[in-house]
């Protein structure tokens, strides 16, 4: 259970990156948060292991008021994956890489080899367990940061701007495992701005704009509301647009995959 | 006429056994608007390099076939020279700019060919108008968004008046927003200049209605080419996992009903006309 | 508290007389007080040649940089006071070699808050310096602040996977960072090699004569500056030399 109450966040260079956020999410839900560059998203989710703590307002993971613990302790419930894998892979083999942050939350040995060989084999990379990070491809070496942030189970996993430089085929076996990961009872958060994606998702949808949540709800109500979504940069799914230029013809304002679109369109012209 | 001629075209690496390219055949007309996709690591940057001679001279490693743009053999080519013929566009916007001003970074190609700084200062004004960022001729590069970023770049490359543009995924790090600005300013480009334009992109869904072909790439080779409503209307396509835009996607399903559409719709304008053309009239 | 003294070396830009004066006017005024500040140990020409910077900071609008620069270096000139005085020096001339060091440090910095590294770049390169190094030089200065904010993030990221950098013995501490200064090496020379790319794309090193868009003039503010320079000079010689200093 992570709680959100009026947070406000100003840097210290004097720039304020949010203003009275709420928000509260349950556990196992699945969220994505969508908005401009700039409007706060990246700031938000580093509240919520510890990495920044609110100038005014509060939040609570579990209960745990964030400014009382250390990132490290938060970090346990969660798990931050970053974008840019390059930021954090150092180790000389993928599976010190793994281990890292089993070794700094201070898993025995025989935890840690099982949840190292567990982690690798999920993300299809036990064949690399002995090779160099630096000798993977870029979508392998995403993979091995997402098997390092999972190696030590945490409750929520954050995940920011998983899809940029993934093509489709691979954006896809992640949205399944993403779905899955969310199946296990983890709650899962997505820092997007890739509508497609959440549209296929279809998680609950929270749009972001300078440091302002500007609407949250379900992602068929969120992604069809033009004037929302164009506040935060976002162009609306291509089903969407072309629902809302047929309005006149009577066209609802909730459609955003290919196949609710073929179904509400079959019924309209073959009623009956 | 061809302004890009590449025939049989076979390239290695210098570290590596194995051809990332392999046996690659095609041509391009002055002013098409090209984009090329395929799945990661199928050898679509790689080929980009072949354009303005980063490979060879840069990258080194083998390279077999010929590869001839603007009437340059890009082997024996150096890649001042082809700078001059072929402008590239990078992934990163960040790692493209230099200076500490967008200005001097416009300038920074032209000030490399020893222009005269008259002909500097008439093509780096001309270049920023096109792409409509004279405004920001005094700002640091840390104070630009990546969409603008971007522009300086596109800009540093137009002054020096190349007939061809490449670009590789330029807008892989940009918002949806700023990824849609950027494509229908290289669209202009294209109209307005005639300049010929290779685009390498996954994001299809924004840039396929711009194209006038698409080459599709695979395992370093290039599969299936053709205009874009032919080639994404191709099941075997759709099974390669190629991001298709969504309006073909609908356009199919719709098909698939058994109504008859006039064509392939690749935007979702197309698509709300096609529909309210082809079934709701 | 003492890398806020950094911030006085850094480029801030704004309209100001000071900033339009050529560079290498610039340069040769730091020189002039850097060699007056030297020729000196007693404190009433250090404390003059200290205040008669300050019209010139205030003229080029760059007081709160500078201020931060010299509370910075508070500390470090406290040091120096302790330090004479432990080795008895006398109290006159504790002070005194304080003002010097602030003195100093104030010149330097008003020189880089009001020369920009483009700028700079373009003296040396009248200088004959080799223009590859200038733009090393500027692109290095260019990307401070890129990699200051990359060194954040891989801090953020490290810790997010519970590093905790403060704990442990000595030698705890010094291995924390290895998965910091890492990435951090290895994306700056993955960036290296990104520029070099776009350099060799944009005719890098086409031609020995580059052309270069803007030029350095000399203007009306520089020969003043010139002028008083000479004076100061005088002054500082006649003071040196001819005349006797109470303390």
């Amino acid at each position: 259970m992570i709680r959100i109450e009026g947070l406000s966040y100003t840097y210290p260079t004097g720039i304020q990156a949010l203003k009275d956020v709420s928000l509260e999410l349950r556990d196992g839900e699945f969220l994505a948060i969508m908005g401009e560059n700039g409007a706060g998203k990246t700031t938000l989710v580093k509240h919520l292991n510890g990495l920044l703590k609110p100038t005014s307002g509060r939040v609570s993971v579990d209960g745990v008021d964030t400014r009382e613990a250390s990132v490290a302790s938060l970090s346990r419930t969660v798990g931050l994956v970053f974008q840019n894998p390059d930021d954090q892979l150092f180790s000389e083999t993928s599976e010190d890489e793994v281990s890292f942050a089993l070794k700094n939350f201070g898993f025995s040995k025989e935890v840690m080899e099982k949840r190292v060989s567990w982690a690798l084999n999920l993300l299809g990379l036990e064949r690399y367990r002995k090779a160099s990070p630096l000798m993977l491809s870029g979508g392998e070496r995403k993979r091995l940061a997402l098997a390092s942030v999972l190696a030590w189970d945490p409750k929520v996993v954050v995940l920011d701007e998983p899809t940029v430089g993934q093509d489709h085929n691979q954006k896809e076996i992640l949205r399944q495992f993403i779905v899955q990961l969310n199946a296990q009872g983890k709650t899962v958060i997505i820092v997007t701005h890739d509508v497609e994606f959440v549209a296929e998702c279809a998680p609950r949808v929270v749009v972001m704009s300078r440091g302002r949540v500007i609407m949250d709800g379900e992602a068929r109500r969120v992604l069809c509301d033009e004037s929302i979504l164009g506040q935060a940069s976002i162009i609306p799914p291509q089903v969407a647009q072309v629902f809302y230029m047929l309005q006149d013809l009577g066209f609802p304002r909730d459609v955003i995959n290919v196949e609710d679109a073929r179904r509400f369109i079959v019924a309209r012209v073959r009623p009956g | 006429m061809p302004i890009i001629k590449v025939e049989s075209l076979f390239y290695r690496y210098p570290e590596s056994d194995s051809p990332v390219l392999k046996d690659i055949s095609f041509a391009v007309d002055e002013g098409e608007f090209v984009i090329v996709t395929g799945p990661s690591g199928c050898g679509k940057t790689t080929l980009c390099r072949c354009f303005n001679g980063l490979i060879p001279h840069f990258y080194g490693g083998k390279m077999d076939g010929v590869v001839e743009v603007d009437g340059l053999q890009v082997s024996t080519t150096s890649t001042s020279e082809l700078s001059m013929h072929v402008g590239f566009v990078f992934q990163n916007p960040e790692n493209q700019l230099f200076s500490l001003t967008a200005e001097k970074d416009v300038a920074f190609g032209l000030e490399n060919l020893g222009i005269p700084r008259d002909e500097m200062r008439k093509r780096v004004d001309w270049a920023m108008e096109t792409l409509g960022i004279s405004n920001l001729r005094d700002r640091l590069p840390q104070e630009l968004s990546g969409g603008q970023q971007q522009k300086v770049a596109i800009a540093s490359v137009l002054a020096m008046q190349p007939k061809i543009i490449v670009l590789d995924e330029p807008t892989s790090s940009l918002d949806p927003y700023s990824a849609k600005n950027l494509f229908e300013v290289v669209a202009r480009l294209n109209r307005e200049f005639r300049i010929t334009i290779v685009l390498v992109e996954h994001r299809l869904d924004l840039a396929a209605q711009y194209a006038d072909r698409v080459f599709l790439m695979q395992d370093g080779g290039l599969g299936i080419q053709g205009d874009p409503r032919d080639v994404f209307s191709r099941e075997d396509v759709r099974l390669l996992g190629v991001g298709i835009p969504k309006s073909v996607l609908l356009g199919q399903t719709i098909e698939a009903e058994g109504f008859k559409l006039s064509s392939v719709p690749l935007s979702a304008s197309e698509a709300a006309e096609l529909l309210r053309k082809c079934v709701f009239s | 508290m003492t890398l806020r003294v950094l911030d006085g070396l850094k480029f801030r830009k704004a309209a100001s007389p000071i900033h339009t004066l050529d560079p290498r006017t610039k340069m040769l005024s730091a020189a002039f007080f850097f060699f007056a500040t030297v020729l000196f140990s007693e404190f009433l020409p250090l404390m003059i040649l200290f205040m008669v910077q300050l019209p010139f900071i205030a003229a080029g609008r760059i007081w709160k940089e500078w201020a931060r620069s010299m509370r910075g270096a508070l500390f470090l000139g406290i040091m120096i006071l302790v330090m004479n005085l432990i080795f008895s020096q006398g109290l006159v001339y504790s002070i005194a070699m304080t003002t010097r060091f602030l003195g100093l440090l104030s010149s330097f910095s008003l020189f880089f808050l009001t020369t920009s590294p483009d700028d700079l770049s373009l003296a040396l390169q009248k200088w004959h310096i080799p223009y590859e190094l200038c733009f090393a030089f500027t692109t290095a200065v260019r990307f401070v602040p890129v990699l200051a904010n990359e060194a954040q993030t891989i801090v953020d990221a490290q810790r997010s996977r519970g590093l905790e950098l403060e704990k442990g013995n000595f030698i705890k501490r010094i291995r924390n960072y290895i998965p910091i200064l890492v990435p951090l090496i290895v994306n700056a020379i993955r960036r290296s090699l990104d520029l070099a790319e776009v350099m060799e794309s944009r005719a890098f090193g086409a031609i020995k004569k580059r052309t270069s868009l803007f030029e350095l003039r000399l203007g009306s503010g520089d020969y003043v500056a010139f002028l008083l320079v000479a004076v100061g000079v005088a002054l500082v010689l006649y003071a040196r030399l001819g005349v006797k200093i109470p303390f």
